[in-house]
């Protein structure tokens, strides 16, 4: 008898991410849904740097210097580049618990509470670390079930826990986070630096023409369209001063070493001896490092099949010999063997599926114990009274 | 040889996944990736702890290697800038190359150290650097729990 067995493409893990994220060029590119606003930024851009090109650079290159629209250029290629670089790359989303974590951290979590009475509500939860001398507390993630590390915070926007979270940009369409502050902070910087340059060019331009044909006859002399110059000098005005403004509040952030979600929590302001524990207390290290740091690379792994198995005509499962074709059925619940392999060491990469019962065998183990805070034994410094405002931003918390 | 070999075939498919424990980040030092060396209890009948503890001191070396700030990541961050990122299209970034290390590293451990003992450890990376899982074998009919693999004579049969 004759079977049709078809062979779906192999899918990638990006296509089974959690959170509200989409992804273009089969996983390469990741950005926030809504987009609108960031296509609006590239109109901007574009329209501004595509007029100044059309008009004022052709008078420009000959009357002064052709290095003014080839610098012009340069500062709209990299500003564009920046753009592309922070709105396209993973900000440093951290991957939710799989399961047995999850279930592992919750029994920790129980070990430390023990058990609350009917009625009560639970007790917050969170670990608490010290750093540089800071108590630092974690909270805990319910919907990404883990304890956020420093800094990190959820973004309700994207629904995803982010790494060094920043804030989320509308105009970039995506979280700015550990990832890509850099890019962003060197987006608005060239940005600014353009909008300047063709803002400053455009008056020499107006001044020029002045100069040869008289004030108001160059204001007359329009093609008719409403952008055409001189017109079209104040174009820029209105995106400078935001741009700047913001530049300006970057590099103060950055040299302190800062978020604007610490920033806006008031997380570090100084009442009860706080202080910002990640600081290096120099602003050229500070920049260095936020700047100029290593990367680390994303680790969502967008582009990594994930096991599927073929389907056939007649539903029949594939067999679990070969280890690229183990069937992936995460609502299984019982565990499954390993294959051969990987009992041997062999790397395992996403190939074992985790079973719901195994936390049910661990009757006879040992809780681990949990001291409560988590923190050494030596004399601890007076605990800090941070901001009643939660760590993650309002609309986020469960 | 050959009924050697079945043995191992006999041992490979008799060892199913009993639990795992998960080690945790340790974020004392703030935010760089390192891992709590607090052995764990489950662990205590399958693994000395200076291995596991000599294993998790490596892994933090290397991440603190990768995120070293110094005069060649500044470098390396620099030049990328000027030529806006670009550069790594050919280029690998200097924390990809220590996470390679780290791959080979744990896979050496795996062969050497915890497949002999029924255990397997999974790169901290597919787990989004949150911790270091550590899986713990036993045998399926669990008569006994062998924990070397090469044994003569196999288990349950």
């Amino acid at each position: 008898m004759s079977v049709m067995v078809v062979r779906k493409k192999a899918m990638r893990k990006w296509e089974k991410l959690p959170g509200r994220n989409t992804f273009c060029c089969d996983g390469r590119i990741m950005m926030a849904r809504q987009k609108g606003i960031f296509y609006l930024t590239l109109f901007l851009i574009l329209g501004t740097c595509a007029l100044f090109f059309a008009f004022e650079c052709r008078y420009l290159a000959v009357q002064l210097s052709p290095a003014i629209p080839v610098f012009a250029v340069v500062l709209f290629l990299f500003a564009m580049a920046m753009l592309l670089r922070t709105s396209f790359s993973d900000p440093g989303v951290i991957p939710r618990a799989l399961p047995d974590e999850a279930a592992f951290i919750e029994m920790e979590i129980e070990a430390t509470n023990g058990t609350v009475p009917q009625g009560q509500r639970p007790p917050p939860r969170i670990k608490n670390f010290q750093i540089n001398n800071q108590i630092v507390k974690l909270k805990y993630c319910y919907t990404c079930k883990i304890f956020r590390p420093p800094r990190a915070s959820h973004c309700s926007i994207c629904d995803n826990c982010v790494e060094r979270f920043d804030h989320h940009c509308p105009w970039v369409g995506n979280c700015v986070g550990k990832r890509n502050y850099r890019y962003f902070y060197l987006f608005i910087l060239s940005l600014s630096l353009l909008t300047i340059y063709i803002f400053t060019f455009n008056i020499v331009y107006v001044a020029l023409k002045s100069m040869k044909i008289g004030f108001l006859n160059t204001l007359k002399e329009t093609p008719g369209t409403y952008l055409s110059p001189p017109r079209g000098a104040y174009l820029p005005l209105p995106p400078l001063c935001p741009v700047v403004g913001l530049t300006g509040f970057h590099t103060f952030l950055v040299a302190l070493n800062q978020t604007t979600n610490e920033d806006i929590k008031g997380a570090w302001t100084g009442k009860n001896r706080v202080q910002n524990p990640y600081s290096h207390g120099n602003i050229v290290k500070n920049c260095c490092e936020v700047l100029c740091g290593p990367l680390p690379p994303s680790v969502l792994d967008r582009r990594g099949i994930l096991q599927q198995e073929d389907s056939s005509a007649q539903g029949e499962n594939s067999t679990r010999g070969p280890s690229t074709q183990e069937p992936s059925t995460p609502e299984k619940s019982s565990t499954q063997e390993p294959s051969a392999a990987q009992v041997l060491g062999a790397q395992v990469v996403g190939s074992i599926r985790e079973g719901s019962s195994s936390p049910t065998r661990q009757s006879a183990v040992p809780m681990l114990p949990l001291s409560p805070t988590g923190m050494p034994e030596e004399a601890q410094p007076s605990a800090v009274e941070l901001p009643a405002q939660s760590w993650e931003d309002g609309p986020t918390e469960h | 040889l050959s009924p050697q070999a079945h043995d191992l075939q006999e041992l490979r498919r008799s060892a199913s996944l009993a639990t795992k424990v998960f080690v945790q980040r340790d974020y004392n030092d703030g935010t760089l990736c390192q891992f709590q060396t607090k052995f764990p209890l489950e662990l205590d009948s399958r693994l000395e702890r200076q291995l596991f503890e000599e294993t998790v001191k490596t892994l933090n070396g290397f991440y603190t290697e990768a995120e070293k700030i110094g005069g060649s990541s500044y470098l390396e961050g620099c030049l990328a800038c000027a030529t806006a990122y670009f550069i790594f299209l050919c280029m690998e970034t200097h924390y990809e190359k220590v996470l390679k290390k780290i791959s080979k590293y744990i896979q050496e451990q795996n062969e050497q150290v915890y497949a002999p003992r029924g255990l397997l450890l999974t790169d901290p990376v597919e787990r989004g650097m949150r911790v270091i899982e550590i899986s713990i074998y036993e045998d399926r009919c669990g008569s006994t729990s062998s924990g070397s693999t090469s044994s003569g004579g196999g288990g349950g049969r």
